[in-house]
């Protein structure tokens, strides 16, 4: 059977699967709808929020992402991975023990304002839209490749397929399709990395196998420096000294920013106790990880594969999928020469061949000449991806709507049944809104991620952490670390991002910060104008104190034995 | 806050400055800062330096959670706010 047909089969039969969890799975009450009625076994909920956290970007483009930037990209190997450790030891099981629904919840009562809910609720929406509008690219991309269609086309089936599932699922049916999501993405991950490991390495765990000796014994990784260097690159393991700054702060904010994103976030609300919140991290992550340290030996085998299968290789004699991947335009050959041969050097001027990082993962069965089944399961697994991860912040842009905004703010006498009914048309518009917007500027949509984390790091990762580890935190001193670290994080990233409207220049980054990295220092301001605003102004109520003390312990108020409680 | 509220704080502050300390050990400092002087060293077809960046923070980080959740549930037992 061709690639084409597995393709097909393998795509139509999982998205049957999560329809099917989709019906009977589907929320009836508004605590099923966010957070899936807080009865979610851990090891499942971990499944799901590795799957909800693993985004089209983590499948589709990261791997050719660090296939092209080598050492420096451990910056988002250990950025994305590393926030779960403060999730798990600083966030998860506070905000369990708390109890609501979402984040500007938390924000709202610790805080006791309405304002600070407000500022709350407006991040929460901007970082979760913009995060969505990148999947439904995510999507796009996957379909064009897998029908042969152009990309809007893609865009608009993807807006078709997740409107269906995730008005109807809720938390509770979001939750359950997302671990089998898991499943296929992170088996459609794994397997192709395990049958081109052993093709170089003759080792089955890729982990290992980037590390070993290839098939004409020299080491792989040695290999690939050497190739790189002779074609002008860096060697990709060497340390990119200039880069260190930066790296340090890029790391720094997608760590920071996970930890404070609303959609990973809420997950840790749907366990039944503070002890589930914690080991449910640990799960999630382990799960993370599976793919997080396949990645890096998927790009080396990768570049590896690219440079020896078409650097001077004849044009004429190209393999199949790289005349495939010149009608997506992801793929370019410009014959600058004339010799009808393909140069891939690190020269600007006499490089030929431009490839999209984002088709190395999708390329990669096919460069490595593997079975047509496993095309067919790589574009299952990162439909997986993008699809869980829509549905997941999709739910966030509808609780924040109905829950905060709605029922919270502006009609706190709304029923049960009519907030049910709210949120299911919230999520609605916000598929189409997103759909739309993914269709259009993706230049812009790429650049606006980087707000996404800067902001979540330099906003609600220091007033959550407060709130939990600073009894002495009051309204004023949140409120105004939140504003000021926003601001100064998204002035600076707005000023040095031309695709923004900005006029700044890289040779005027601060200390060789790029904006990517500036959500760092924006939280380190926060954290500095909270503290010092805070013990400048009036004590929390007595109430709010109590509530920060109860957070602290996983049951009850603790209490000597033997008394009459 | 009670006396034993108290020391139970206390000792999960204590728990997560060290396991905080080498989380940001593995990543910031061995995969970042001091990584160019641990790429000298080659372990397993790996120079150290890069093999912390893309492996072995991570698997860091995995094993920091888990210890974690084994300290505490093992500390609520203690101090009797084990939930069942």
């Amino acid at each position: 059977m061709s690639a084409q047909i597995w393709t097909y089969l393998l795509v139509g039969f999982t998205f049957f699967i999560y329809i099917l969890i989709a019906i009977v799975a589907r929320a009836g009450s508004t605590k099923e709808f966010y957070v899936a009625g807080g009865g979610v076994n851990p090891i499942a909920n971990g499944m799901a929020t590795a799957a909800d956290w693993m985004s089209a970007a983590s499948f589709l483009s990261m791997a050719g992402l660090i296939a092209f930037m080598g050492f420096s990209g451990g910056q988002y190997l250990m950025g994305w991975t590393g926030g779960y450790v403060l999730l798990a030891l600083l966030l998860a099981p506070y905000l369990r023990k708390f109890g609501k629904f979402t984040v500007p919840d938390f924000i709202g009562e610790r805080y006791y304002s309405k304002n600070a809910r407000l500022v709350a609720l407006i991040c929460a929406l901007f970082v979760s839209f913009t995060y969505v509008v990148g999947q439904m690219k995510g999507v796009g991309v996957a379909f064009a490749r897998f029908l042969n269609v152009p990309f809007d086309t893609g865009v608009l089936i993807g807006i078709g397929i997740v409107f269906f599932y995730a008005v109807l699922g809720g938390m509770k049916g979001i939750t359950y399709t997302q671990v089998a999501q898991f499943c296929v993405l992170i088996f459609a991950f794994t397997v192709p990395a395990i049958f081109i490991s052993l093709q170089m390495t003759g080792n089955p765990v890729p982990q290992i196998g980037f590390g070993s000796k290839g098939n004409d014994g020299v080491f792989l990784l040695e290999k690939l420096n050497q190739l790189s260097v002779d074609l002008g690159f860096d060697a990709y393991t060497s340390v990119n000294k200039d880069n260190l700054v930066n790296m340090f702060f890029i790391t720094g904010a997608l760590m920071f920013g996970t930890a404070g994103l609303p959609h990973v976030i809420v997950r840790f609300f749907t366990v039944p106790r503070v002890k589930d919140a914690r080991i449910s991290a640990g799960w999630a992550l382990l799960f993370i990880a599976i793919l997080y340290t396949t990645a890096p030996a998927v790009a080396v085998f990768a570049r590896t594969n690219l440079i020896n299968t078409l650097s001077n290789a004849k044009y004429e004699d190209a393999p199949s999928w790289f005349k495939n991947w010149e009608k997506t335009g992801l793929l370019t050959f410009e014959d600058k020469n004339n010799d009808g041969k393909i140069q891939y050097v690190a020269d600007a001027n006499l490089n030929e061949l431009k490839v999209d990082q984002d088709i190395i993962v999708l390329a990669n069965p096919e460069i490595a000449n593997l079975s047509p089944w496993v095309i067919g399961l790589v574009v299952a697994g990162g439909l997986a991806a993008a699809l869980s991860t829509a549905a997941g912040l999709l739910l966030v842009i509808s609780t924040s709507i109905s829950h905060d905004l709605l029922k919270n703010y502006l009609r706190p006498d709304i029923s049960e049944k009519g907030e049910l009914y709210a949120a299911r048309i919230a999520i609605a518009v916000a598929v189409v809104a997103a759909g739309l917007a993914g269709l259009n500027p993706p230049g812009f949509v790429a650049q606006v991620v980087a707000l996404a984390f800067g902001l979540a790091a330099s906003s609600f990762f220091p007033a959550i952490i407060l709130g939990i580890f600073d009894k002495r935190m009051n309204r004023e001193g949140a409120i105004s670390g939140m504003i000021i670290g926003i601001l100064f994080t998204a002035s600076y990233i707005i000023h040095f991002k031309p695709q923004l409207g900005g006029t700044g220049i890289p040779d005027d980054f601060w200390w060789g910060i790029s904006p990517e990295g500036i959500g760092t220092l924006g939280m380190l301001i926060n954290f500095v104008v909270a503290i010092s605003v805070s013990r400048l102004t009036t004590k929390p109520p007595k109430d709010v104190q109590e509530l920060t003390e109860s957070i602290r312990t996983p049951r009850g108020s603790i209490t000597p034995k033997n008394s009459l409680h | 806050m009670s006396k034993k509220a108290q020391s139970y704080w206390k000792v999960n502050l204590k728990y997560l400055a060290i396991l905080l300390s080498i989380w940001f050990l593995v990543s910031f400092l061995f995969g970042i800062a001091f990584a160019e002087s641990l790429n000298q060293f080659n372990i397993a077809g790996f120079p150290l330096g890069f093999w912390f960046a893309h492996q072995g923070s991570i698997y860091t980080f995995v094993i920091l959670i888990f210890v974690y959740v084994y300290l505490m549930n093992k500390l609520d037992k203690k101090f009797d706010v084990y939930e069942n």
